[in-house]
């Protein structure tokens, strides 16, 4: 169906749905390379007024990719409630944006409305609205997870330590990961990104991982992030694995290029599951995502790259994970141009995938070749904390030797803490006095940073 | 600590802040791998390097000229301009053996540096081999994937592509090397061989050209390229440095 909007003596004319939220969406590379993006100003306007008149039951009605051709738009119509939609099902999208921005429209009701939402709702709405309703309204939702300690409560947030080394060396990995706990990170998870996909070197990975958590009774959990299969594996042989990890689309043929089905990420669970190694909950499953990798593997089908991000969301959501990471400024210039679309982006994917009811936490990133500094970053990451982020990264010095981009530090969170005043998950706080890392106030200890005890014996 | 990795632990703080210290190497750093990126290629002195070594080397353009333009649109730099494309054609013979492509990429700077080193020490390999560079062509404004159009209208069973590689903070002058065989438009990354990492602090341009000749080499005796390809010229390079020169 086609949607019209008369701006002067100016016809704008969308083909679809799918034309119409391409055209509304903000500037950025991704969609321009994709040649979906609008012809001017003005007509991203005009989509933009054609999307605030649009009813949201017509996201009932029109697939932006049909329903006997993928996977995940299936997993999005047979999965939608209309119960939970019945608050919202009269409006059209600019309304929806007035109504999440009201004072009716509070966090518990939001919780409530998640099932009823489908992704490419949330995209929509998040087209219509400006940085500042983002974070405003992102900040009302509450979703909270646990594994081993609990993630996502209101005035805390997490931080995955991420110990990278160009080549695994368990001992530089080390090093990293207690470079990090000595400054009070890793509560989300500690995560490293494998160099090897080599299952005896990932296996020799958890093994270490296990051991510091068990060894210092640190409430926290471990995760390589290397294909599903590859764990799927690696639990067959009996190894300790606590989270399990996949980087995942919003297209089945995006999914597809990551080697990657719905069935086989349920049994990916299942299997997580079935070692039962939480102690406070079970929330077993780590996302990856990113704006731009469906367009990346050539499997787009014409839609843009944040309605299709939303869409990873609604994947991400039905597995109930522990964590769900957009890492926003890794994939490149060509997809997100510069810190202003970088920006942009951060906060919109925190948006959509809070207002969908899943844990999100942002990879506030960049690399060498996009036209972003660390300046650009501090603004993201404040603007972020700001809307409640559910875990952001620490990675040593920001610069993460082993992928070659630049992250978040240990030393980034310290300052949001100080800032917002913001606790960590409240085990891990707790396990930060005990050790005497941080003083009862949660604040570090004057002498945190140098070597204690336990962890000089794990380098000796 | 800080011995047993390469990444950035026992900063030290101050409040929550980074030390003055640690802050400005990591801008300084960065300002590196900026510099980079935004580098001018150094066509001239590459030409000069190549007239040196007893090449006579083309020159080619894609059709995203602009370093901006370059950097948002990909597919841009995966193609030939319209000149470059007649220029070539006009040069192409019978078929020829190995077209060797040096190109700017997303480091410039790495390609100046390193990219005559190289050739000068691929040549005589290549020769023992009984390879001759059939054309050696300069490219401006190009992605790996350009190799293809140019190896494809010069009709070369195979065509190596040297191009700076995306900077990262440790190494902003890093090179590597693309080797496709049988090159033609559409060719998927995983139809090639990459010898990546060659610079100051990684391999060295001594070892590259070895790994690129034996893969060369490899490549045009199987006629294959790519996953299907493994490179084992570790072992090779080991017997040959082991050998009484």
């Amino acid at each position: 169906m086609a949607y019209r909007k008369a701006i002067d003596a100016t016809s704008y004319v969308f083909d679809d749905l799918r034309d119409l939220l391409a055209k509304a969406t903000p500037p950025r590379s991704g969609d321009r390379l994709a040649g979906i993006a609008a012809g001017s100003a003005e007509e991203t306007i005009a989509a933009r007024m054609a999307l605030a008149d649009l009813p949201l039951k017509q996201f009932l009605n029109e697939a932006v990719i049909p329903y006997e051709d993928d996977e995940v738009t299936r997993l999005i119509v047979d999965g939608h409630e209309a119960k939970a939609f019945a608050p919202v099902a009269s409006l059209t999208v600019g309304a929806f944006r007035d109504w999440l921005l009201s004072d009716p429209a509070t966090g518990e009701v939001l919780a409530q409305l998640a099932p009823g939402l489908m992704p490419e709702m949330a995209a929509a709405v998040s087209k219509l609205m400006r940085n500042q309703d983002l974070i405003q309204v992102a900040k009302k939702c509450e979703v909270t997870t646990r594994f081993r300690n609990t993630i996502g409560l209101r005035g805390r947030m997490s931080t995955r330590l991420q110990p990278n080394h160009p080549f695994d060396d368990i001992g530089g990995i080390t090093a990293s990961i207690l470079d990090g706990l000595l400054l009070g990170s890793g509560d989300a998870c500690i995560g490293i990104n494998p160099a090897s996909d080599d299952p005896a070197v990932i296996g020799g990975l958890l093994r270490r991982l296990d051991d510091i958590i068990v060894r210092f009774d640190i409430p926290t959990q471990g995760c390589v992030l290397t294909h599903v299969t590859t764990t799927l594996a690696l639990i067959g042989q009996g190894y300790p694995v606590d989270l399990v990890f996949q980087s995942i689309a919003g297209t089945e043929a995006a999914n597809r290029s990551f080697g990657v089905t719905l069935a086989l990420l349920r049994e990916a669970r299942e299997a997580g599951l079935s070692l039962k190694r939480g102690t406070v909950g079970s929330n077993v499953m780590y996302f990856e995502t990113g704006q731009g990798s469906a367009l990346s593997a050539n499997a787009h089908h014409g839609v843009d790259q944040q309605t299709l991000e939303a869409r990873a969301y609604a994947v991400a959501r039905v597995f109930d994970p522990l964590l769900v990471n957009s890492v926003v400024g890794f994939i490149g210039p060509e997809y997100l141009y510069d810190g202003k679309e970088i920006i942009r982006a951060g906060l919109e994917d925190h948006f959509c995938g809070k207002l969908l009811g899943a844990p999100l936490g942002v990879d506030v990133c960049y690399t060498n070749h996009a036209e972003a500094d660390q300046d650009d970053m501090d603004n993201l990451l404040t603007l972020l904390a700001a809307a409640g982020v559910t875990f952001i990264m620490g990675v040593p010095g920001a610069d993460d030797v082993m992928l070659n981009y630049q992250s978040t530090s240990f030393h980034d969170a310290l300052y949001l803490r100080d800032l917002f005043g913001l606790g960590r998950a409240p085990e891990f706080d707790d396990w930060l006095v005990r050790m005497g890392l941080s003083g009862t106030d949660f604040r570090l200890s004057g002498n945190a940073g140098q070597l204690p005890d336990f962890a000089a014996k794990l380098i000796a | 600590m800080r011995a047993l990795t390469p990444a950035r632990v026992g900063l030290g703080r101050t409040g929550a802040g980074l030390p003055t210290e640690a802050l400005l190497d990591f801008t300084l750093d960065h300002a590196r791998a900026r510099d980079a990126v935004h580098a001018a290629f150094d066509t001239a002195g590459l030409i000069a390097s190549l007239h040196a070594l007893g090449l006579d080397p083309l020159q080619v353009s894609s059709r995203a000229p602009v370093r901006r333009d370059y950097l948002r649109r990909p597919d841009l730099g995966r193609m030939l301009d319209a000149d470059s494309r007649r220029a070539l054609a006009g040069r192409a013979e019978g078929a020829c053996g190995l077209v060797l492509v040096i190109a700017d990429g997303l480091s410039p700077a790495a390609v100046n540096l390193h990219a005559a080193g190289v050739t000068g020490q691929l040549l005589p390999l290549l020769s023992e081999a009984g390879i001759a560079a059939g054309h050696v062509v300069i490219a401006s404004g190009a992605r790996v994937a350009l190799g293809d159009e140019i190896g494809e209208i010069l009709k070369s069973r195979m065509v190596a592509v040297l191009i700076g590689e995306r900077p990262g903070l440790s190494a902003p002058d890093s090179l590597g090397a693309y080797l496709t065989h049988d090159p033609r438009v559409g060719r998927s990354d995983a139809e090639r061989n990459c010898v990546s990492n060659i610079h100051g602090s990684g391999l060295s341009s001594a070892e590259a050209a070895f790994k690129i000749a034996w893969l060369i080499r490899e490549s045009l005796a199987r006629g294959i390229s790519g996953v299907a390809l493994k490179d084992e010229s570790s072992e090779a390079m080991a017997a040959r440095l082991a050998k009484p020169v």
